[in-house]
């Protein structure tokens, strides 16, 4: 009996990639297992699932024949305190590495997301102003290649320059150079104090932020149509260095110093099946890119820290062309910004008449990239820059 | 006219002529790079002035399918900038200018050539620095920190080059100049940028950076702790890293590089040490207080028999100044040394040291060590004379035996480094056959005909353009003569 047909059952009506429906879905519980999966369908499109968190962000796939989904593959395989590192398997869900035994992995991804999305996604939320983003915290992947071959980069020690730092490339990719089965993580240690400022002022203030010395773990901007722009930043270290400098910073602000985050800090801001942007740009045109947003209609937050936000709208655009107007405009904006704007998702009705990656550097030689790992284009087809 | 005189001809028509050296006595000059025993005398020497210029010199490279490597301050141990005889090297000292520093956006634009220490110099000012700190700044390019993924004594805390260059521009193998990032984070696509900086030259040729400008912190406290033992000093690291707190950098020297350190520049560790460490703290000053209590604790429950707090930036270059001088400095104590790089888990610290110091001592060889303890990245200076016959070969075995404990305690054989042409035959001891395919993927999307810096990172490259298992005959490669340089 082939593992095809020993681990993939016929698709649900729920098996679907932004409209598509796949035929098959398969949940292999190793990487060996994966592999041979892999290599036995060949002939075969495949969309990598594993909570579905970020599935329906980004354009859907040209082909879909067989969901490959990544639940099974779960566990944390290794948590080496003493190295502060851990070795997990690509479908744990986050909630596990967001509290290991006095450490945790400081990447803000949904708690139900998995570590392998995560990466894959290149998710990211407000700490990575103080603790980077996917690309920073892994230090090792176990990737199954199109071709069915298991192969790993980087290692389980944090200063590693032997080879090509792949683990780089995969984040990010969306599913198109492979699948992920195993990651290696950095970890920190989980702070004794932390505390919110929290203050109503526009984004411009976020400057005098980070040109202070508060060592702010986030800084995140909310800004909407109507409302009061709002500044809020998470301290995170001793007790009375925490108290210190939330005490001057709420000074700064004319804030207040509170134990919880805003009811907005890292959610996105629009609501299920809406439109929904990732806007970036260099630090000091994040008021300008807030403005833009907001005079769109839009709601924006995000990290004023490290230049990457969130904008969406509470009302769904009445139609393509106005979605598309939306999305020029934003992108426009983003692009003197020094940025620039990505559709995460959007209404399906709209989906098809959108650039949802827009225009990006280097694009010849990530098709040829793409074409290296996966010559028949069957991972993830058409869901990434480009059409790749 | 061969390969190389057509490109010189050409070069010499499009660039001046100081740019393009071709005689015999000033081609030696470049020979090697920091890892002098490896000497190459290049075909041809260009210095461009300009991005366009890089282009143009590899563009005619790739025509006439003649390699080319290129090289920035020629300060790296790995030989990654060691020539290519048949080639060109492409010097980049002449792109040395600093484009813009932005405090605002957190930014500073450069060139290639710029020294690693002079974008610190430059942001200051401002209250913002650079933060990777590899031993060589004050000599080394920001380049070869791109190329290298170069490290530092504080990137336990801040990380590699890698984390703090944002936006490039490259040269591709085809001679296309090609922007990868940006200033802005999280460019959309595959990560390239993330792909090229570490890999050592093969993919391209930096022609200009963009890197993250880190704030100074308001607060920087040095203490050196002597112990009796490196077990002791191994334990007091552990036990910092296990209370949570995570230093700006924890360096360890053991007696012997202390020695060596003492002879050079007269540091004045504390008599009678084992091993010493080096920890240094950095910012908002409440929190950095607080630490440095509980280090200082630490290191006195650990056993430290005298513990130095440096009251000003004089004292704390002080302390820095044998640790920074180590490698430098075991020349005083013997005529020839290597400087070996490895990592290890940092917990097997102690277990490791103790078979560094059985092999030396079963090979008659000395060995001192100097290390980030904080990240478990070595570096035993394995010393020797090269006049005593034997010696040099008892060396390089006790060299290589360090390497592969650094493998078999699941590390890496080199953390910062580089693997060059040094540890290409290495690469197959810590990577499978089809890790190593998989990176040549990636190499063969940039450089199809194998001509950027060939020879270094991989022991055996892929051929690109076939599918493993269907090749026949020989290759297009071998016919033209291009792949037996690899």
């Amino acid at each position: 009996m082939s593992v095809l047909d020993d681990l993939a059952n016929k698709a649900g009506d729920d098996d679907t990639v932004c409209g598509v429906p796949a035929r098959l879905v398969a949940a292999p519980a190793t990487t060996e297992e994966a592999a041979a999966l892999i290599a036995e369908t060949r002939d075969l499109a495949v969309v990598i699932r594993g909570s579905g968190t970020t599935l329906h962000h980004g354009p859907p796939p040209r082909d879909l024949d067989l969901i490959i989904d990544t639940r099974r593959l779960a566990g944390v395989v290794e948590h080496a305190a003493g190295d502060l590192i851990t070795v997990v398997r690509a479908g744990t869900p986050m909630a596990e590495l967001h509290c290991l035994p006095g450490q945790q992995l400081a990447l803000d991804a949904p708690p139900s997301a998995t570590a392998g999305g995560t990466v894959a996604a290149n998710t990211s939320g407000p700490r990575r102003l103080r603790y980077g983003t996917a690309r920073d915290l892994l230090i090792g992947i176990t990737v199954v290649r199109p071709d069915g071959r298991i192969t790993r980069a980087g290692g389980k020690v944090v200063k590693n320059v032997a080879g090509y730092d792949l683990g780089k490339l995969y984040t990010g990719s969306q599913g198109t150079l492979g699948l992920i089965t195993e990651c290696v993580f950095r970890l920190h240690p989980v702070p004794p104090a932390t505390s919110f400022v929290r203050a109503i002022a526009p984004a411009t203030r976020a400057a005098d932020v980070l040109a202070g010395q508060f060592a702010a773990s986030a800084l995140e901007i909310n800004a909407a149509p109507g409302a009061d722009p709002e500044i809020a930043v998470l301290l995170e270290g001793t007790e009375a260095g925490v108290r210190d400098r939330a005490a001057a910073l709420a000074g700064l602000l004319d804030g207040e110093v509170t134990d919880e985050a805003p009811p907005w800090w890292n959610t996105p801001p629009w609501p299920d099946g809406g439109l929904g942007l990732k806007l970036t740009c260099v630090l000091s045109a994040v008021p300008a890119l807030v403005t833009a947003a907001v005079d769109a209609g839009l709601t924006v937050r995000g990290s004023a820290g490290t230049g990457v936000l969130h904008a969406g709208g509470p009302v769904r655009p009445a139609s393509a062309d106005e979605a598309a107007r939306l999305v020029g405009l934003l992108r426009a904006a983003a692009t003197t910004a020094g940025g620039h704007a990505v559709v995460l998702t959007a209404p399906d009705s709209v989906r098809d008449r959108l650039d949802m990656w827009g225009p990006v550097p280097g694009l010849e030689l990530m098709r040829r990239v793409k074409e290296q790992f996966d010559p028949d284009h069957r991972f993830a087809p058409g869901r990434f820059v480009g059409g790749i | 006219m061969t390969g190389i005189d057509a490109i010189a001809a050409r070069l010499r028509a499009e660039l001046a002529s100081d740019q393009v050296i071709t005689d015999r006595q000033q081609l030696r000059t470049y020979e090697c790079d920091g890892l002098a025993h490896y000497k190459v005398v290049p075909a041809l020497v260009v210095l461009p002035r300009t991005a366009a210029q890089v282009a143009a010199v590899v563009r005619a490279c790739a025509e006439a399918k003649v390699p080319f490597v290129a090289r920035g301050s020629g300060t790296g141990l790995s030989g990654g900038a060691l020539p290519h005889a048949e080639g060109v090297l492409i010097v980049t000292s002449q792109l040395r200018e600093i484009l813009s520093i932005s405090p605002a956006d957190e930014r500073a634009v450069v060139q290639p050539g710029v020294i690693n220490l002079q974008v610190t110099q430059a942001a200051t000012g401002y209250g913002y620095y650079y933060a990777p700190d590899p031993s060589s700044q004050q000599i080394c390019s920001i380049g070869g920190n791109v190329a290298e993924n170069s490290g530092g004594a504080h990137c336990l805390k801040y990380g590699f080059t890698t984390n703090h260059v944002t936006g490039l521009q490259v040269v591709t193998p085809d001679g296309d100049l090609v922007r990868l990032g940006g200033a802005a984070p999280d460019t959309p696509g595959y990560d390239l940028l993330g792909a090229f900086v570490g890999s050592e030259g093969t993919l391209g040729v930096a022609t200009e950076v963009t890197v993250r400008l880190t704030r100074l912190p308001e607060t920087v406290r040095t203490l050196l702790a002597a112990f009796r033992s490196t077990d002791q000093a191994g334990a007091a690291t552990s036990a910092i890293i296990a209370a949570g707190v995570v230093p700006a950098a924890i360096e360890m020297m053991d007696a012997l590089s202390i020695e060596a350190a003492e002879a050079a520049v007269h540091c004045g560790y504390p008599a009678g040490a084992g091993a010493v460490l080096i920890v240094e703290l950095d910012g908002p000053a409440a929190e950095v207080e607080a630490q440095f209590d509980e280090v200082s604790r630490l290191c006195d429950e650990n056993g430290a028999f005298e513990t130095r707090v440096a009251a000003d930036d004089t004292e704390r270059q002080l302390i820095w100044r044998g640790r920074k001088s180590a490698f430098a400095a075991v020349g005083r104590i013997s005529p020839d040394y290597i400087v070996q790089d490895g990592v290890i888990p940092r917990t097997a610290l102690p277990e490791v040291l103790r078979r560094i110091s059985a092999v030396a001592a079963e090979h008659g060889v000395r060995v001192a060590n100097v290390f980030h303890a904080g990240d478990g990245n070595l570096h035993p200076l394995v010393l020797f004379d090269d006049a005593v016959p034997g010696e040099a070969g008892r060396a390089e075995t006790v060299s290589g035996a360090i390497i592969d404990l650094c493998i078999e305690y699941g590390g890496s054989i080199t953390g910062e480094h580089g693997v060059g042409v040094d540890k290409a035959r290495y690469m197959p001891r810590m990577f499978s056959d089809d890790d190593l395919d998989t990176m040549q993927l990636v190499r063969c999307a940039f450089d199809p005909g194998g001509i950027a810096n060939p020879g270094k990172v991989f022991p055996t490259p892929r051929l690109c353009g076939e599918r493993p298992g269907r090749r026949q005959g020989a290759h297009p490669l071998h016919e033209t003569d291009v792949a037996e340089v690899f």
